[in-house]
């Protein structure tokens, strides 16, 4: 045998071993792993990752590894359309993410266009399902759904206040903000301010002069956590002690390390925390012995792919279409509890509840979560 | 009245950060005629020196007293001045001589690499330090209307005048000035006279990276959060407002800084806050017709 020969020989056994590696399902996690929101990109990796391993270490999904792709949206637009993309081209059959609406939505179109099944942990922009896709799923709540509680809680708990609305202009911030004040409109309140920010920006001390001088006492801001902490910490440090009311972006600890002390008391609405509920109790305690607190959207990212894996099974397949009909179709065990899909791949039973912080750490306002 | 006030002590501090940054810009513009883009980037490692520093010595149990924080200033100018020299030498020093757009393209590259490598190095993450200077006071009240002033504003714009005035100073009284001068106007003459032209630009390479590092130092404890990509946009208002003082002048890099400051501030006060930008380069757009040089920038004179 010549030394060619045997040089193709091997090259044609490595193949053959590439072959059988790549065989198995390819799935993808997509957020902002890098930027300013980089604390919620490491919530939705290490919940993907942590399914994926448990997953693969109960056996696979018939019979076959879960392989996962991680991509960077940064949460932007743009960058969520190219990571998307990017995911497509490595073939996966599923996507858990993305995290930001205004990338989830952009996103959505080329899985919609390339047949891939995606399940957003954390987007709540009702867009997101309302576009008629058969393809698109959410395991969390919707802004609107969101926005009514905070309104509602607003209104009673601060009766006869002067409240503003202050949103960062993104998808998500401006829809949750202008569901929040359409609730209290209804309610018969009117906001004596709406404001909109520049995000990613430091200084917000303009901002909260306007605040002082309109003697707002309450502030329901409508973005992402560093510019909350931001605020309410530019707040105290001009003297102005309103109360912020958020949604859903603050549930991470960096709230806390950037708004410091200035962050007691802030009040803001998230899904139940599912670190609560007993069945997720064996996962979360894995994730602490990582060192790592699975706050957050962590658990909702661990919870998509258990849904994606179980879809799977029912189906015995992962092509597009088996897999579209066995979501829509089936009722999911997962660390949420079980998941249940409506028409429009919304979760069938969200329950917002207002948290507040409290040295450095937040829970249900009332212990219970009203 | 009061609010008024308050309006302008929050604009004065924010323009007086831009101004800050705006003169490293304007300096190096002033002697080789290019736009150094990286300069938003050595600030942001001054912010993050600063973090680092902060969070070792309070790992060690030395909790940040004056001394402290003067000493942390100190030693962020040598670091972030190191940077300035490195990113001359190796990435536009080369180009001298080269056509006009290489330092440019050069420039943009390298604010690209900073940005990643911090990135790499120390996480994608916000990092957060602890209020090392806290307190302030009220300077007036009505109607429960509190004008509150904290003391490291006054620190930041004191500062800022008083680089400004040593600058000038220096440019306009003292040998290195002389020399920065006369590169300013003809490079090779300058060479023939004697002057060591690749020193005194790499002098000023360094001079700007420590007012970048200063603008970094102060940012980190007035704002107590950094993140990598912090330099990309106050870089852009720090050249936008060297452009509107009429880039290539010190008192004009402060002068611009402090108005950008004070437009952003006052349209946020009495018009929608959403559209403050819009309003600060729409002014800058308008001065730039009239007086295309800047406010305080010397009309170009055509070498021949």
């Amino acid at each position: 045998m010549t030394r060619l020969s045997t040089l193709l020989l091997g090259t044609a056994a490595l193949a053959l071993l590439a072959g059988t590696a790549t065989a198995q399902i390819k799935i993808g996690v997509a957020g902002p792993i890098t930027g300013d929101l980089a604390a919620f990109g490491e919530q939705l990796k290490r919940g993907a990752e942590m399914a994926v391993a448990d997953i693969n270490a109960a056996g696979g999904v018939n019979g076959q590894k879960l392989e996962l792709t991680v991509a960077d949206d940064r949460c932007d637009p743009k960058e969520a359309r190219s990571a998307a993309e990017k995911l497509a081209n490595q073939k996966v059959v599923f996507v858990a993410g993305h995290f930001c609406s205004g990338s989830s939505i952009p996103a959505s179109e080329v899985y919609k266009e390339e047949g891939i099944l995606q399940i957003s942990p954390a987007s709540t922009n009702p867009v997101f399902t309302e576009r008629g896709y058969q393809n698109v799923f959410r395991v969390c709540g919707r802004d609107d759904q969101q926005g009514m509680v905070a309104g509602t809680y607003i209104s009673q708990r601060f009766k006869g206040k002067k409240v503003a609305i202050v949103h960062d202009k993104s998808q998500y911030g401006k829809g949750l903000a202008d569901e929040t004040q359409k609730q209290l409109n209804k309610i018969g309140i009117k906001e004596v301010m709406y404001e909109a920010i520049n995000p990613k920006e430091k200084d917000y001390s303009a901002l909260v002069s306007k605040l002082k001088q309109a003697g707002v006492d309450v502030i329901y801001f409508g973005g992402y956590h560093p510019e909350a902490g931001l605020i309410v910490k530019q707040s105290r440090e001009q003297g102005f002690n309103a109360q912020l009311m958020s949604g859903d972006a603050l549930v991470d600890k960096e709230f806390w390390a950037i708004a410091q002390k200035a962050g007691e008391g802030t009040l803001m609405t998230f899904d139940a925390d599912p670190r609560k509920d007993p069945r997720s109790a064996a996962v979360v305690q894995k994730f602490k012995a990582q060192g790592y607190e699975p706050e957050g959207y962590t658990l909702y990212t661990y919870a998509a792919v258990q849904v994606f894996a179980n879809a799977a099974k029912a189906a015995k397949s992962t092509k597009h279409e088996d897999l579209l009909k066995a979501v829509k179709a089936g009722s999911f065990d997962t660390v949420l509890g079980p998941i249940k899909f409506d028409a429009k791949g919304d979760v069938s039973n969200p329950a917002y509840k207002v948290y507040v912080w409290k040295d450095g750490k937040y829970d249900y306002v009332d212990g219970k979560g009203q | 009245m009061e609010y008024f006030l308050q309006q302008a002590i929050n604009g004065l501090t924010l323009g007086a950060i831009y101004g800050l940054i705006a003169i490293g810009y304007t300096m190096v513009y002033g002697i080789i005629g290019m736009i150094n883009f990286a300069h938003g980037e050595v600030f942001m490692i001054g912010s993050f020196l600063t973090v680092i520093f902060i969070t070792v010595l309070g790992s060690l149990g030395i909790h940040p007293t004056f001394t402290i924080i003067a000493l942390v200033l100190l030693l962020v100018i040598p670091f972030t001045g190191v940077w300035g020299w490195s990113i001359e030498r190796a990435a536009y020093r080369p180009l001298r001589g080269s056509f006009r757009l290489a330092p440019l393209i050069s420039a943009i590259g390298m604010s690209i690499f900073l940005q990643n490598l911090v990135q790499f190095l120390q996480g994608a993450r916000n990092k957060p330090i602890p209020v090392v200077v806290p307190g302030g006071f009220t300077l007036v009240e009505s109607d429960g209307f509190p004008v509150q002033v904290r003391w490291l504003q006054i620190v930041i714009v004191v500062m800022t005048v008083a680089l400004m005035i040593g600058l000038t100073t220096l440019i306009h009284r003292t040998r290195f000035g002389r020399a920065q001068r006369a590169c300013e106007q003809d490079m090779k003459m300058a060479m023939l006279l004697g002057i060591d032209v690749n020193r005194t630009i790499s002098a000023t390479f360094v001079l700007g990276a420590g007012l970048a590092g200063i603008a970094g130092v102060m940012v980190a404890y007035y704002y107590n959060v950094v993140n990598f990509y912090d330099g990309f946009l106050a870089g852009l208002k720090a050249f936008t407002a060297a452009v509107l003082g009429g880039i290539g002048s010190v008192p004009g890099a402060m002068l611009g800084g402090l108005l950008l400051g004070l437009i952003e501030a006052m349209w946020s006060a009495y018009f929608s806050i959403e559209y403050k930008d819009f309003a600060a380069f729409s002014i800058l757009v308008l001065v730039l017709i009239f007086r295309p040089t800047g406010i305080l920038g010397r009309p170009e004179i055509e070498k021949v």
